[in-house]
C-alpha cells in the first residue's frame, strides 16, 4: 500500500511568539518542529508499512523553504519518499492547502490511507483532514486514538465527548486524522537521520499541485496575544476575618456571587 | 575567505533527537535509578536503538560512523540530564568499543563488535588498579603464557560497564614482561564475561553515577586462549595511552552536557523564584553568575567542538585540544553546577530538584581518565615547560 503522511512544520511549543504585524508571527529566532500530531500520524503509518510487505511511506508538506527541515525529520522516523509543495506569502488558506495536498498524492501514485495529524498545534484549525477527503471523495475519522487495518478495512476508534469512544468502519481508501495516545513515536535514529540527507524531495509548484489561482475565501484579520493575567490578590488577615473580606470582594468587586 | 562555526544539519537534527529522548525517556528515570543504584540494561538498549553506540565504527561491524563531532553532540544531550547514562555512554564507546575497533584483529571485530553496536552488550575496559590510578605505569596485573593460553592474576579498580550481565567482556592491561630497554612491558587481553577466574563485583556506594555501573575485576589464575591478546605483545601501555586521548573527549562532551543543564536548570528557577518582590535573576548578583555560565558554555563547547573536528580529520593537535577541552569542560561544569545550586538556594539541596544530581555528577569529570592536575603536567609538558 502506499501511505501518505501529510505533515506540518510548526513553532517548537517552548517557543515565544511574538506577532510581528498585526496578522502573522515573527519568525526569526523561532525553533520549527514538526507538528506533534502529525508524528502519531506518522508513527501509525510507520507501523502499518512495517505490518503490510511491500508498502511505502510518503510524507507531504506545503509550506516556504524552510519546512524542508520537517520533512527531512519524516524521512529520517522511516519515511521513504517525500514530496514538498513550495509557498510563498500569501499562504493558501485550508481548503486550497488540503486541495493542493490532495492532488498532489492523486498524481504521485496510487494512494492507500492517508494520515495526518487532526490538528496542527499552532492555529489548532481542525480543517485540513477534513477537507482533504472532501477534495478526495474519501471517508474521514477524526480524532483517531486507535487504529486497526485488516482484509482491506480499517477499523478506527475515535476519542468523543468526555474520553468515551466511538468504533468506525471505514473503506480504504481514507484519511485518519491522528490524536494523542494513538501511539509513541519513534525517535529519528542517528541512522536515520544520516539516511534521510540522501533522500530526493520531490518539488512541487502550486501550479504543479494543480492550484492555478491563489483564491483565499478566507482572510486573516488579526493575530493578538491573549491579555497578560492581572496579578493575583492575597488577602491578609485572620482566617475569619479574611474569609468575610473574601466574599465580599467576590461579591462586590468581581461580581461573582 | 571564511570560517564556518556552524553545525553541518544533520548533528542539528541528532540533538534535537537525542535531547527529546533524553527529556521522555531518561528524565523520568534519572532520580529513581540514582537512589536505587540501578544499572539499566533496558535504557542501554534504548539507546543503541537511538544510535548512541558506534559513531567511529563502520557499519559492517555494527556501527553507524558518523564521526566524533555528533558523538560529542549525542553525549552532551545525555549527560545534561543525567550524568549516569553520559557515563554508559561514553565509557562504552571509547572505552570499551574504541580498544576493540582501534586494536582488535578481524576475528575479534567481527565477533565482538556488533552486539556491542546495538547496545544489547557493553564492554569494560580494566585499567586502573587499587594502588595505580593516575600512575598507570604502575599496575602490578600480570598475565604469564602457558602453552597457547595466558594465565592473569590481578585485580582492577573502578571499572566501568563490567559486572552485569549485559556485559559481554572486558580488555585488562596486564605486565607481559620486560623490554629490552629494561622497562616494563604492558600487553592488553580480551577476557568474557564467565570465564573461569574471572570475577566482576559491582561497588557500591557512590556519590554519583549511582545508575553507572562501577566494579572491581579480580583475575584469579584467570586463563585466556593466546588469540585474546589485543594487538602485539607489549604495545598495551600505548594501546591504553591512545584510547584515553580519545576517550578525554567523551568525558569533556559530559562536561559540557552537565554544564549545560545545571545552566538551563538555574536560569528557569531564576527567572520563577520571587524573593523581596521580585524575580532572584533580577539580582545581579545571580544575573551575573548566569552571564558567566553561559559565556564559559559557550568557550567550552567552541574548544570541544575543535578537538573533536580535529580527531575527524586525523590531526595529531587533537591530543593537546582534548586534553585541554577534558580539563576546560569539567571545571566549567563544576562551576555551573555550583553556582545553579546556590542559585535554588536550599531547594537544591533536595533529592526532587535534578540539580542535586548533577551536583554530584559534576565531580568525577575532574578525576576520572586523568585528574585534573595530570591533565595540566600532560598540558604543561606539551608547551616544553619543563624542557629548558
Ligand atoms: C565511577 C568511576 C568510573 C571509572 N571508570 C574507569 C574505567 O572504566 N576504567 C579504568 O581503567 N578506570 C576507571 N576509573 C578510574 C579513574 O580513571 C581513576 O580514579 C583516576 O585515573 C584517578 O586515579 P586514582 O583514583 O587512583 O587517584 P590517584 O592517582 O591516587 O590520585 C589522587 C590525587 O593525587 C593527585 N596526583 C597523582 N599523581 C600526581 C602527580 N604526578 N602530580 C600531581 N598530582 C598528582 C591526583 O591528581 C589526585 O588529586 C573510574 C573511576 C571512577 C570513580
Amino acid at each position: 500500500m502506499n501511505i501518505y503522511v501529510a505533515i506540518k512544520q510548526v513553532p517548537d511549543t517552548e517557543a515565544s511568539l511574538l506577532v510581528k504585524d498585526g496578522v502573522s508571527i515573527n519568525e526569526t529566532d523561532i525553533k520549527w518542529i514538526l507538528s506533534p500530531y502529525d508524528e502519531y500520524a506518522l508513527e501509525e503509518a510507520l507501523k502499518l508499512k512495517e505490518k503490510i510487505p511491500g508498502s511505502t511511506v510518503t510524507v507531504i508538506s506545503l509550506g516556504p523553504n524552510r519546512v524542508e527541515s520537517a520533512i527531512r525529520t519524516g524521512l529520517a522516523m522511516g519515511a521513504e519518499n517525500a514530496i514538498h509543495i513550495e509557498t510563498a506569502e500569501p499562504f493558501p488558506d485550508h481548503k486550497i492547502i488540503a486541495a493542493a495536498l490532495g492532488n498532489a498524492i492523486k498524481q504521485d501514485a496510487g494512494y492507500g490511507i492517508i494520515f495526518m495529524g487532526k490538528q496542527a498545534i499552532d492555529d489548532d484549525s481542525y480543517l485540513t483532514h477534513i477537507y482533504l477527503a472532501e477534495h478526495l471523495g474519501i471517508p474521514v475519522a477524526t480524532n483517531v486514538i486507535a487504529f486497526n487495518h485488516d482484509n482491506g478495512k480499517v477499523v478506527v476508534e475515535r476519542e468523543i465527548d468526555e474520553g468515551a469512544r466511538e468504533k468506525i468502519e471505514m473503506s480504504v481508501p481514507c484519511v485518519v486524522g491522528a490524536t494523542k495516545g494513538l501511539n509513541t513515536p519513534r525517535y529519528a535514529s542517528l541512522m536515520g537521520i544520516m539516511k534521510a540527507k540522501k533522500i530526493p524531495i520531490k518539488k512541487l509548484s502550486l501550479q504543479d499541485a494543480g492550484i492555478a489561482q491563489l483564491d483565499n475565501k478566507i482572510k486573516r484579520e488579526k493575530l493578538y496575544a491573549p491579555p497578560e493575567k492581572p496579578q493575583g490578590r492575597i488577602i491578609p488577615g485572620e482566617p475569619e476575618d479574611a474569609v468575610k473580606e473574601l466574599v465580599r470582594v467576590l461579591k462586590e468587586e468581581a461580581k461573582v456571587l | 575567505m571564511s570560517l564556518n562555526y556552524d553545525l553541518p544539519e544533520e548533528a542539528v537534527m541528532m540533538r534535537d533527537s537525542v535531547r527529546k529522548f533524553a527529556e521522555a525517556v531518561i528524565r523520568p528515570k534519572a532520580r529513581e535509578l540514582d537512589e536505587k543504584q540501578e544499572f539499566s540494561p533496558e535504557i542501554t538498549k534504548q539507546m543503541g536503538e537511538l544510535g548512541l553506540f558506534g559513531f567511529c565504527i563502520p557499519e559492517e561491524y555494527g556501527g553507524n560512523g558518523i564521526g566524533y563531532v555528533p558523538y560529542m553532540v549525542a553525549v552532551e544531550e545525555i549527560s545534561r540530564v543525567d550524568g549516569s547514562q553520559g557515563a554508559t555512554v561514553a565509557a562504552h564507546n571509547s572505552l570499551g568499543i574504541g580498544p576493540l575497533y582501534y586494536f582488535g584483529n578481524e576475528e575479534q571485530k567481527k565477533k565482538y563488535l556488533p552486539p556491542l553496536c546495538t547496545g544489547d552488550k557493553v564492554w569494560g575496559f580494566g585499567l586502573t588498579e587499587p594502588d595505580a590510578g593516575s600512575d598507570a605505569g604502575g599496575t602490578k596485573t600480570t598475565a604469564v603464557k602457558d602453552g597457547d593460553e595466558w594465565v592473569i592474576n590481578g585485580s582492577k579498580m573502578f571499572i566501568t560497564n563490567a559486572s552485569t550481565d549485559a556485559c559481554l567482556g572486558v580488555t585488562v592491561q596486564a605486565l607481559t614482561g620486560t623490554r629490552p630497554d629494561g622497562k616494563k612491558e604492558y600487553s592488553c587481553f580480551i577476557v568474557e564475561n564467565g570465564t573461569k577466574g574471572f570475577e566482576a563485583r559491582t561497588l557500591h556506594e557512590k556519590m554519583l553515577w549511582r545508575a553507572s555501573i562501577t566494579s572491581e575485576l579480580f583475575f584469579d589464575d584467570c586463563r585466556v586462549p593466546a588469540k585474546n591478546m589485543l594487538g602485539k605483545q607489549g604495545e598495551g601501555f600505548h594501546q591504553m595511552l591512545d584510547t584515553l586521548d580519545r576517550g578525554r573527549l567523551s568525558i569533556a562532551a559530559m562536561g559540557l552536557g552537565c554544564a549545560q543543564g545545571a545552566y538551563e536548570l538555574g536560569l528557569k528557577y531564576a527567572k520563577e523564584r520571587k524573593q523581596f518582590g521580585q524575580a532572584i535573576s533580577t539580582f545581579q548578583a545571580s544575573a551575573f553568575k548566569l552571564a558567566d555560565m553561559y559565556m564559559e558554555i559557550e568557550a567550552a563547547r567552541n574548544m570541544l567542538y575543535k578537538a573533536a573536528w580535529l580527531c575527524d580529520n586525523k590531526r595529531d593537535e587533537y591530543k593537546v585540544l582534548s586534553t585541554m577541552a577534558k580539563l576546560y569542560c569539567s571545571e566549567v561544569a563544576h562551576r555551573c553546577v555550583n553556582h545553579s545550586l546556590q542559585l535554588l538556594g536550599g531547594y537544591g539541596l533536595m533529592k526532587e530538584y535534578d540539580i542535586e544530581r548533577l551536583y554530584r555528577d559534576q565531580r568525577l569529570l575532574e578525576i576520572g581518565e586523568g585528574t585534573s592536575e595530570v591533565l595540566r603536567l600532560v598540558i604543561s609538558r606539551a608547551i616544553g615547560c619543563y624542557k629548558v
